[in-house]
């Protein structure tokens, strides 16, 4: 794939939609084309893993081993949304399995590629860290939904 | 019996609204572990209950008690009253219980209608989680059938876990169709299901519909409907053009003993289907 294209790809993204043509082209320069045929693990729990992926198209379940009832999947991320964010903070270690479950198409971005541009430009810095916040108090308010259990025995419908 | 929300002729109204009619039970069909799916027909002498989606009847067990449940059935096929049920406590188990050939009071059709007719040429937005997919079943057939009237017509459907999912078979009819989306998420599953795990709301985030021109019905948990509201605005929508299903305990069902009272509305006369920009206001109080 072309520089021009990987701008593109990025550009049609819905979590990046809006960013400056300046600061898509300079995280061009983080990121790299990857593919995963059904069952590739993208990750494993407890991997470092300084990378966050773009999915662009196919579906990968994040995943958590637990004792006496073996791999529960706890939530789907589909093209047009983004995987990962252990690469924000040190020690970069996946908390979860990643697998896809189909074919996967998607851009790598590189962690410490991206920190080190956050960095020296605070404005793509700012604008890349309200674009995670706002995508991880979307999953906390998931992860409370899911755990009220709403449609559990004690309900009301 | 409420004069229904929309513009539509009014549904026939049976002979006497506090009086149950006698129906039998044609079938009993497991959904889930705790859910069933009743078919009744009319005994001899009673007419059949035309109703509009949305609607529902008092079921009334002989000798336990009497229910609110939603018409879950084909609103062009009133001959045949179908209930979706989830069996909760005393009166709800008592009509799992039932067989063929048994009998069940009706009364009914009582409460609003989803506004189906006022929606012609708009996207539909239909939302359901749980036993919510029960009311909005009805929806689903209707909008089918007069396919060409709307819109892009999105099913959103969010389930506990695979094993909890209604329909399984209508499911995957409807989204093997060209002209319908339906996407369904459960809250938790092993790894060997295949499908979408998330909430019900996350589908809403990239759903193919025009929200300037959408109407949306939900239909779950309080909670959810809060959720999933908040989820259409972001996307751009109005409370006016959402419209939601509540319950409340009822008795008379007919907007006489106050059972049913949400704020200033009766939901047995003035709902189940509000518009949510009527009833907004009162999902944050307590005591309501
Ligand atoms: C307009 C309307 C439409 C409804 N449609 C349906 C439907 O299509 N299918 C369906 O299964 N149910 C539906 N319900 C809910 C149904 O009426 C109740 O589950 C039923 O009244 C419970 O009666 P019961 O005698 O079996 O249980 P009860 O003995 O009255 O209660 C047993 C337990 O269930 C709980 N419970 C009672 N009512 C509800 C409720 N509404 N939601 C959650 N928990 C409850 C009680 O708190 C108690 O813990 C509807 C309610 C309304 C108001
Ligand atoms: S149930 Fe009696 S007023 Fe609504």
């Amino acid at each position: 794939m072309t520089i021009q294209s990987f701008e593109k790809v990025l550009a049609e993204h819905p979590f990046f939609k809006g960013l400056r043509p300046e600061h898509l082209d300079t995280l061009v320069g983080c990121a790299a084309n990857v593919r995963f045929t059904a069952g590739d693990f993208l990750f494993r729990e407890g991997q470092r893993i300084d990378h966050f992926w773009v999915i662009r198209e196919g579906k990968v379940t994040v995943e958590v081993f637990v004792p006496n009832k073996g791999e529960v999947t706890i939530e789907t991320v589909e093209g047009g949304e983004v995987l990962g964010w252990s690469w924000l903070f040190p020690p970069y270690k996946a908390h979860f399995d990643a697998r896809a479950l189909t074919h996967v198409r998607a851009l790598s971005l590189d962690g410490a590629c991206l920190r080190g541009k956050c960095e020296k430009d605070t404005v793509l810095g700012y604008e890349f860290m309200r674009r995670f916040n706002q995508l991880i108090v979307e999953r906390l308010e998931a992860t409370r939904m899911q755990l009220l259990d709403l449609y559990g025995d004690d309900d009301a419908r | 019996m409420t004069t229904p929300d929309s513009g539509t002729a009014p549904v026939a109204a049976p002979p006497d609204p506090m009086w149950p009619e006698p129906f039998e039970v044609r079938q009993v069909a497991r959904e889930t572990g705790d859910t069933f799916t009743l078919t009744l027909v009319p005994k001899v002498g009673s007419q059949p209950h035309p109703f509009a989606p949305g609607q529902f009847n008092m079921l009334y067990v002989f000798g336990v008690g009497e229910v609110p449940i939603s018409i879950s059935g084909d609103p062009d096929r009133p001959e045949l009253l179908v209930h979706t049920i989830r069996a909760v406590g005393a009166t709800t188990r008592a009509l799992q219980k039932l067989k063929r050939g048994d009998q069940v009071g009706v009364r009914g059709p009582f409460g609003t209608r989803w506004p189906v007719d006022q929606a012609h040429g708009q996207d539909i937005v239909l939302v359901a989680g749980g036993i919510g997919l029960a009311p909005i079943r009805p929806v689903v057939y209707h909008v089918l059938r007069h396919r060409a009237l709307y819109g892009r017509v999105v099913l959103l459907y969010g389930a506990r876990t695979p094993h909890d999912i209604l329909y399984a078979r209508e499911l995957r009819d409807w989204r093997g169709r060209f002209d319908a989306e339906v996407e369904v998420t459960v809250d938790r599953a092993t790894i060997e299901w295949q499908g979408g795990v998330g909430v019900v709301t996350k589908l809403i985030q990239r759903s193919p519909f025009d929200p300037s021109s959408a109407v949306a019905m939900i239909c779950g948990p309080e909670v959810m409907i809060r959720f999933a509201s908040l989820a259409l605005e972001k996307r751009g929508m109005t409370t006016a053009s959402i419209h939601v299903s509540m319950e409340r305990n009822m008795k008379c069902a007919v907007g006489l003993c106050g059972h049913c009272q949400l704020g200033p509305h009766f939901v047995c006369k003035d709902g189940p289907v509000f518009r949510y920009e009527r009833i907004e206001p009162l999902f944050g109080l307590r005591e309501v």
